[in-house]
């Protein structure tokens, strides 16, 4: 007989094990969705996970599409480890971008080494600007801050259209919803010649090797830490929560906001409707699948990096619709969710009474 | 500027129209709330109502297939919802996500062969009567089954919270599980029926926008309404009444920015689309900032599992 018996503590193995676990069972079920669509389920999950990233090239759209998850999930992490559930990267990653973007246009038929550092710097301004819009009105108004900021996520991509299509439109542009090229001194530079993978790469590490110092060797990390297992608790030791509401929103806004810096002065180089396929969705996964871990976090950006690319190639080459990416999404998410029960109890086989 | 008194009597009824999905999703998601559980899944489960409704409509040809298929289709999602966060006690801020990621993901692939195919006419009550009593003619009568019921949903919604024992099975579970559960109340059912009953009301809200409202599958359809029916349920503080006037100053939004733009009034038409999620913010604001108000309607155990060694 087998039982269900409450652990005592959360196990740290499988804490760590779970996401990998995850992972397969989404296989298994992604395999399932492609044999009930009808497709050939191993060949199927060939064409999403592995042809994709099978050369250079690939590995290359791998990186660059892990970058920005890994940048704003790393972000979101100290979001979600203290508790605060800013679910809106989305609108700060285009907010960023169109700070960034409107420096960069005010640049765009100049060089010098100076603009890109100050596009970058707008971008994480622009995302911190936006960010802080739910963070005061949580902390100063006792607002919901998941509907907040996702409403700002449609406010933001609405303020975009309206720029690109109207003020910011290229003048030479043939009325087309885009504005100018940047100049090259305002575009990230490629790191290998013929590939897209481009210097952003190196902001998210950075991110990944901040957050890592912050989180566990200083007092503001272990404030949070504290804070997201009891807000009572953080009270009681006579933490400035509000401070930190503030500042954890801040810090996750500047990652997305560098996130949306990244995509457009990095492969996109000017600014149009459609700058992020949901990377500031697509992050809230990272993070969780990252177990809100720095280190964590590089591999579920890598892991969910190829659902994208799998997607695109699975739609080519067997016309599986390119959502099913999506969907392989949320189902990692709700493995993941679902293991988690792991954390909490174990199974215990017992002998059956006679 | 002369006004056209059925004019008026025409707008008021194209209101009632855009605010029909709204009550009928946050009417769902208060019950659900009421026992304690928060479902962040509203726009997932209102766009997997959207295009089974729709999709069972062209493959069946039977309208009450596809209503009644799209409830069963928001029930069988929620379902999702309900296991993990009540059998396998997971966060329901994430589960809620989740749903909502994989909803939208779901209804896109299954929409893929449905994409511009007309929809059918949805039979409409009372079409004789319309011109009969000018301005009300047009609010009272004229609209489809989903419409009436709609507008008496939250009253029988309010009337089944407090009148009724089942409705106050429910609040003690959400006010209080851990009472509830000591006088022999089983928690977990009860949140189990009740998430899975906002999942049939979504469903409903989801069919009504691609069967009713503008017949025909778009991907993402739903832009955003089932957020800003999460958002009602804050506005009206869990009272269902109020949840009516609230869908109506939102569906007032949605049909100003077409007259806006119709009467040729220069603002960006980006502006009025964005309208009614600034609106929401702030109406959000204004409502939470009497933090004693809300936490005195917030039922107490919004959002925290239930866990009973047995």
């Amino acid at each position: 007989m087998i039982q269900i018996v409450k652990r005592d503590q959360p196990s740290r193995v499988v804490f760590f094990l779970t996401p990998v676990l995850a992972i397969l069972l989404t296989l298994i079920a992604g395999g399932l969705i492609f044999y009930i669509l009808g497709f050939k389920p191993f060949e199927a999950l060939k064409f999403f996970f592995i042809v994709p990233i099978a050369d250079m090239y690939g590995f290359s759209e791998l990186l660059l599409k892990a970058t920005p998850l890994c940048l704003i999930a790393i972000g979101l992490s100290f979001c979600f480890k203290s508790n605060n559930w800013n679910i809106g990267a989305e609108g700060q990653l285009t907010f960023g971008a169109i700070v960034s973007g409107g420096v960069a246009l005010l640049f765009y038929n100049q060089e010098g080494f100076y603009i890109l550092p100050i596009v970058i710097f707008a971008g994480a301004i622009g995302g911190m600007l936006y960010a802080s819009i739910p963070a005061i009105l949580k902390t100063y108004f006792n607002t919901n801050e998941i509907l907040v900021s996702l409403m700002l996520v449609y406010v933001s991509k609405l303020i975009l259209d309206y720029l690109v299509v109207g003020p910011w439109s290229n003048p030479e542009g043939f009325n087309f919803p885009e504005t100018r090229q940047f100049s090259d001194s305002a575009r990230l530079p490629i790191l290998i010649e013929g590939l897209r993978i481009h210097a952003g790469i190196f902001l998210a590490l950075a991110a990944v090797a901040i957050s890592w110092f912050i989180f566990y060797k200083t007092y503001l990390g272990f404030q949070m830490k504290v804070s997201g297992f009891s807000l009572k608790t953080a009270k009681y030791a006579g933490y400035k929560g509000k401070k930190m509401i503030i500042l954890v929103f801040l810090i996750s806004g500047a990652c997305a906001g560098l996130a949306g810096v990244g995509e457009i002065t990095g492969p996109i180089g000017q600014l149009h409707r459609e700058i992020s396929p949901d990377y500031g969705f697509t992050a809230i996964i990272v993070a969780f699948l990252g177990r809100l871990h720095p280190v964590g976090i590089i591999f579920a950006s890598l892991v969910v990096a190829i659902t994208y690319l799998g997607a695109e190639t699975a739609q080519i080459f067997m016309q599986i619709p390119k959502y099913t990416g999506q969907v392989f999404q949320g189902m990692i998410l709700f493995f993941l969710l679902a293991s988690d029960y792991l954390l909490f109890f174990k199974f215990k086989f017992v002998g059956s009474k006679k | 500027m002369i006004i056209d008194i059925n004019f008026v009597g025409l707008i008021l009824a194209s209101i009632m129209a855009s605010a029909v999905p709204l009550i009928l999703a946050s009417c769902g998601e208060l019950i659900t709330e009421r026992s304690g559980v928060l479902n962040l899944g509203v726009e997932g489960m209102m766009i997997i109502g959207a295009i089974s409704g729709f999709a069972l409509m062209t493959v069946t040809g039977s309208l009450i297939i596809a209503v009644f298929g799209a409830m069963l289709a928001g029930v069988l999602i929620s379902t999702i919802f309900a296991f993990l966060t009540q059998t396998l006690i997971t966060n329901h801020v994430a589960t809620g996500l989740a749903l909502t990621i994989f909803g939208i993901g779901i209804s896109a692939m299954i929409g893929k062969n449905f994409v511009g195919i007309p929809g059918k006419e949805f039979p409409i009550l009372f079409e004789s009567l319309k011109d009969t009593i000018p301005i009300l003619s047009p609010i009272l009568f004229g609209h489809s089954i989903v419409f009436y019921f709609a507008f008496a949903l939250p009253f029988i919604t309010n009337y089944f919270l407090k009148k009724t024992k089942l409705g106050l099975i429910v609040r003690a579970v959400g006010d209080s599980p851990v009472s509830a559960s000591n006088q022999g109340i089983n928690v977990r059912l009860v949140r189990y029926m009740c998430i899975l009953y906002g999942g049939a009301m979504c469903g409903l809200a989801g069919a009504y926008l691609s069967m009713i409202y503008t017949p025909q599958w778009i991907e993402n359809m739903t832009g955003g309404r089932g957020w800003i029916a999460l958002a009602l349920v804050v506005f009206s503080t869990w009272n269902p009444i109020k949840i009516l006037i609230g869908a109506m100053i939102f569906g007032g939004l949605t049909i100003i920015q077409f007259h806006m733009q119709a009467v040729g009034v220069r603002i960006p038409v980006q502006f009025l689309t964005a309208l009614p999620y600034i609106v929401t913010i702030i109406v959000l604001v204004v409502i939470s900032r009497d933090s004693r108000k809300i936490r005195l309607s917030t039922p107490s155990s919004l959002g925290k599992s239930f866990y009973k060694d047995n």
